[in-house]
């Protein structure tokens, strides 16, 4: 299979959206285009199973190479790994749904789809390179659609949240991009992820790159205390723009963290190893009980996501195989859930008009399809066993748990006590939006139009796939762990 | 006699133009718009020309030197001339005297082409009295207003001045070496304090073509005055050719003084770029805006031109490529909304985009290249730059560059902001472009994305670079 497709099918559906005439085509360009990536990624998984089961031992399936600036030794070199895979998938589920749940766009239509293809992009591009400048071009082509969608379609203090966004994420590359310099010039000047991982860097080296990318990435998926973005972000952006930001790109960065500073700088993760650990815990904690203080649904999900995505960095931070793919398993569920969870509330908000949850009350009954939703959602927020939370959260702690040391140990108690905080808001908040007396002005509300639902639909497929049957996952990623763990031993 | 033609082909075409010019305004038999038109046609012509038979050597006893590099550099000019000859396209129909208008810009077009050539400290005080003489002539060409003469007036004192220091520099520098010859020079560097302070003299008159801080104050009084098509040839043209000269300067006839200059060049990079910085987050006037920004970028040239290798070259160049698309592009949009409603604050651009969607988008597309975000040129542009410093230089030093370029992202947004956030309730009325022009910022819009696309065009010119 040919990676440069799964670049070149978004560029060429942004660029049909921009030629489409009226708004409903722009739709159904932007949707055809996106089940077709998601068609490919599928098929792109099974082409990976294949290629495995039939002896395929390289590390990277499907490489290929072009020499782009040759004065550089920079070329476009796309290749994938299980885990690559598994965040391709997770970025087809969350493109698809998204369009779908922007569908009642009519604010400069043609622009949003165009906008969100072109993250989609970003976010492709990023998964399929192995070549750090290039990868290091997608992750900064996702910084202005995420600005403008943000600043022009969000909503509340829009110009705030994407102004702060856009400036964090744009500090975050800064660091990542004196990283790769410095990666770059110290260890024999090519940008070549295999190559690098080749040759042994200078510890010297690791001792300073690697706090530079692990905190620049670690900016683009909430790393404690630079997560400050993520609850504006989220909370200003349209619906598809939080499902995008928080399933999506803060999957960048966790993906930055562990390929590029986890993979290359062995020495330099074992050495910052417990900075990390505290830092994710810190950030478990904290936006677990920042969310107990909110009453807006969407900001309970911003900080929830804090939360969880601290347990990705747990899981890298933890430097054992079984926790490394429990992050990969988190990063892929958690993108799921909360995509789910902001197309709820999407719903919810357009039909209300509000998103505190103190407003709301007995919504189950006028809105059946899409209150259970949330529950579902909630469910598998809290780690309900089923659900693809609970697979995540506990194969990190399993991983967790092979350290012996006292340390380590109550890191883990910790981040597991972080549950029941869980629990507590979460049941709070679905309790009272979907219990309870129904307002008066509330009766005549509809429940989820065609769109709506099957965006809910792709997206619970994914969920009930890893939360029934986790294997599958699990034997996609844990081959690619193995490897960064070969390196970090 | 024949090598006089092919190597001085540049430098004869120009002429060649300028007395066309005169001929034709001598006739008084053309209107205005068809003038114009000539004149378009004939600079097609000239950088189309510039890329056919570019060949090596010197002329004049090494006072006039060519090679292929130069014949980019100068055609990369030429090209930036014949974009504002398109872009304005509408400005120039109305301008009272067209062909002095631009028999001015070419001759100092032609003055920067001798001064990319020149081999001998003499040519070089030539030809940049040569480039810098006719432009402060054309600062004043908005004949009526107050603030084009004073601009006018700002930028000739300061060029006398810095003149003055440059000729200083050259007789201290005869003084202690003997000679004028750039071929001659490094071997008589000895390091003695008059030959250094001789080099600094020299180095500070390149400060202030550049408009490098401390030397920038005359840049955003001379920006706001001019007639914009003025400002952006300050801008782009004239700034684009004293990068190239002051970086074949350093590299090749003060390479013994590399740790020197070196530490100059650090320091005032990063002085220009926070400088220029800070003052652009402040700025309410578009022009001055760009103006600021452009000293910004100028800080950003000097970490590539700090590396002192041939990457570094190649980096600048292609920097200066991408920025000549990018920053015209911007003071094109910019110049035709203030000739057509006469606004000129970013306050007034609120709610460009309900109105103009094609001049938000190419100004948003030129902002971000100058930002250097991808996927347009300037982030490679930047990238490289940047890249090409830290080989060489020290690795704080390229942070504080990195840092920059956040505080540089906010003020770009700001006026992104402005076009596609905010709202207003007497937005800029519609505009309708004239064909030429939109030619031209589509070709500038293509630049600005394919540059960086074209990854064989950086080898291409590292190629030629020597």
């Amino acid at each position: 299979m040919n990676l440069l497709i799964l670049i070149l099918v978004p560029i060429i559906t942004a660029l049909a959206v921009l030629m489409m005439r009226n708004n409903n085509l722009v739709r159904w360009t932007a949707f055809i285009g996106s089940g077709i990536q998601l068609l490919l990624s599928l098929g792109l998984y099974y082409a990976f199973n294949q290629a495995r089961a039939h002896g395929e031992t390289s590390q990277m399936l499907f490489e290929q190479k072009t020499e782009l600036f040759k004065s550089w030794n920079i070329s476009l070199h796309l290749g994938v790994d299980g885990i690559s895979v598994a965040m391709i998938l997770l970025t087809s589920f969350v493109v698809v749904a998204g369009v779908l749940m922007s569908w009642k766009v009519e604010k400069m239509t043609k622009e949003f789809f165009f906008l969100l293809i072109l993250l989609s992009m970003g976010a492709y591009g990023f998964f399929i390179s192995l070549d750090l400048f290039i990868l290091f071009f997608f992750l900064e082509v996702a910084v202005i659609p995420k600005y403008l969608l943000i600043g022009i379609w969000g909503s509340g203090k829009k110009e705030y949240s994407a102004n702060k966004l856009a400036l964090m994420l744009m500090g975050g590359s800064a660091l990542v991009l004196l990283g790769l310099l410095g990666l770059y010039l110290s260890a024999g000047k090519t940008f070549d992820l295999i190559q690098l991982s080749q040759i042994q860097i200078p510890v010297r080296t690791q001792m300073i790159c690697y706090p530079l990318l692990f905190v620049g990435f670690g900016i683009f998926t909430a790393l404690f205390p630079f997560h400050t973005w993520v609850p504006d972000g989220h909370s200003s952006a349209p619906t598809a723009g939080s499902m995008f930001l928080a399933g999506i790109s803060m999957k960048l960065g966790g993906y930055g963290c562990l390929r590029v500073a986890t993979y290359l700088m062995p020495e330099g993760a074992h050495e910052y190893a417990n900075i990390v650990i505290v830092l994710s815990t810190i950030a478990i904690f904290y936006g677990a009980f920042a969310t107990m203080m909110q009453t807006d649904l969407k900001y309970i999900n911003a900080y929830s996501s804090v939360s969880h995505c601290g347990f990705v960095l747990l899981g890298i931070g933890m430097l054992t195989k079984v926790a490394i793919t429990g992050a990969v398993m988190q990063m892929v569920s958690h993108g799921l859930m909360t995509a789910l969870f902001f197309a709820v509330i999407g719903m919810i908000y357009e039909r209300t008009h509000t998103r505190q949850v103190n407003e709301m009350g007995g919504l189950l009954k006028v809105m059946p399809f899409t209150i259970t939703l949330l529950f579902i959602v909630g469910f598998c927020s809290l780690g309900l066993p089923g659900l693809s939370g609970f697979v995540a959260e506990m194969t990190i702690f399993m991983g967790a748990w092979e350290h012996p040391d006292t340390f380590h140990r109550v890191a883990t108690v910790l981040a597991c006590m972080s549950i029941v905080v869980t629990a507590v808001y979460i049941l709070r908040a679905v309790g009272k939006t979907a219990m309870g007396p129904l307002k008066e002005e509330y009766n005549h509300l509809t429940d989820a139009t065609w769109n709506e639902k099957l965006a809910a639909i792709v997206l619970m497929i994914g969920i009930l796939a890893i939360g029934l049957a986790p294997g599958w996952l699990n034997q996609l990623v844990s081959p690619g762990a193995e490897v960064i763990m070969q390196k970090l031993k | 006699m024949n090598d006089f033609f092919i190597l001085m082909k540049p430098e004869l075409m120009i002429v060649a133009i300028i007395f066309i010019l005169l001929f034709l305004k001598l006739g008084k038999g053309l209107s205005n718009n068809s003038l114009l038109l000539v004149i378009q046609i004939l600079l097609l012509w000239n950088f189309a020309s510039g890329f056919l038979m570019n060949a090596t050597g010197h002329l004049f006893n090494d006072m006039y030197q060519t090679n292929a590099m130069m014949s980019l550099q100068k055609n990369i000019l030429n090209g930036g001339v014949l974009l504002i000859a398109l872009i304005f396209t509408e400005w120039f129909q109305k301008c009272e005297h067209l062909s002095e208008f631009f028999v001015l810009m070419l001759s100092a077009l032609l003055g920067m082409f001798f001064l990319i050539s020149s081999g001998n400290l003499l040519m070089f005080y030539l030809s940049i009295e040569l480039a810098t003489i006719p432009v402060a002539a054309l600062a004043n060409f908005h004949l009526d207003k107050k603030v084009s003469s004073e601009a006018a007036m700002k930028m000739i004192l300061s060029s006398a001045f810095s003149s003055g220091v440059l000729l200083f520099g050259i007789s201290l520098m005869y003084g202690t070496t003997g000679t004028l010859n750039f071929a001659a020079i490094p071997a008589l560097l000895d390091g003695s304090a008059l030959q250094i302070m001789a080099f600094v003299f020299l180095f500070t008159a390149f400060a202030f073509k550049m408009s490098i801080v401390p030397f920038h104050l005359w840049t955003a009084d001379v920006y706001e005055g001019s007639p914009i098509a003025v400002t952006s040839f300050l801008s782009v043209i004239s700034k684009g050719a004293i990068a190239f000269v002051f970086i074949s300067t350093l590299y090749k006839v003060f390479q013994p003084y590399h740790t020197i200059w070196y530490s100059m060049v650090m320091v005032l990079s990063i002085v220009t770029m926070i400088t220029g910085n800070l003052f652009a987050l402040r700025q309410q006037n578009i022009k001055r805006f760009l103006a600021f920004s452009s000293i910004a970028q100028v800080g950003f040239i000097l970490v590539g031109i700090s590396s002192n290798s041939i990457q570094g070259t190649t980096s600048v160049i292609y920097f200066i490529l991408i920025y000549i698309f990018s920053n015209l592009a911007a003071f094109g949009v910019a110049g035709l909304i203030s000739f057509f409603t006469g606004k000129e604050r970013i306050d007034d651009y609120k709610g460009l985009y309900r109105t103009n969607p094609f001049l938000s988008w190419i100004l948003a597309l030129s902002l971000f290249s100058l930002a250097g975000i991808p996927p347009t040129a300037g982030f490679f542009g930047k990238l490289f730059l940047l890249t090409s410093g830290a080989a060489t230089g020290s690795y704080l030093f390229i942070g504080i560059a990195a840092i920059n370029m956040i505080i540089s992202l906010y003020y770009y947004l700001r006026v992104v902001r402005a076009v596609f956030m905010d709202t207003n309730e007497s937005p800029v009325e519609k505009i309708t472009i004239h064909p030429m022009t939109r030619i031209a910022f589509i070709f500038c819009g293509a630049g600005i994305v394919l540059t960086g696309i074209m990854s064989w065009l950086y080898d291409s010119i590292k190629a030629l670079v020597n």
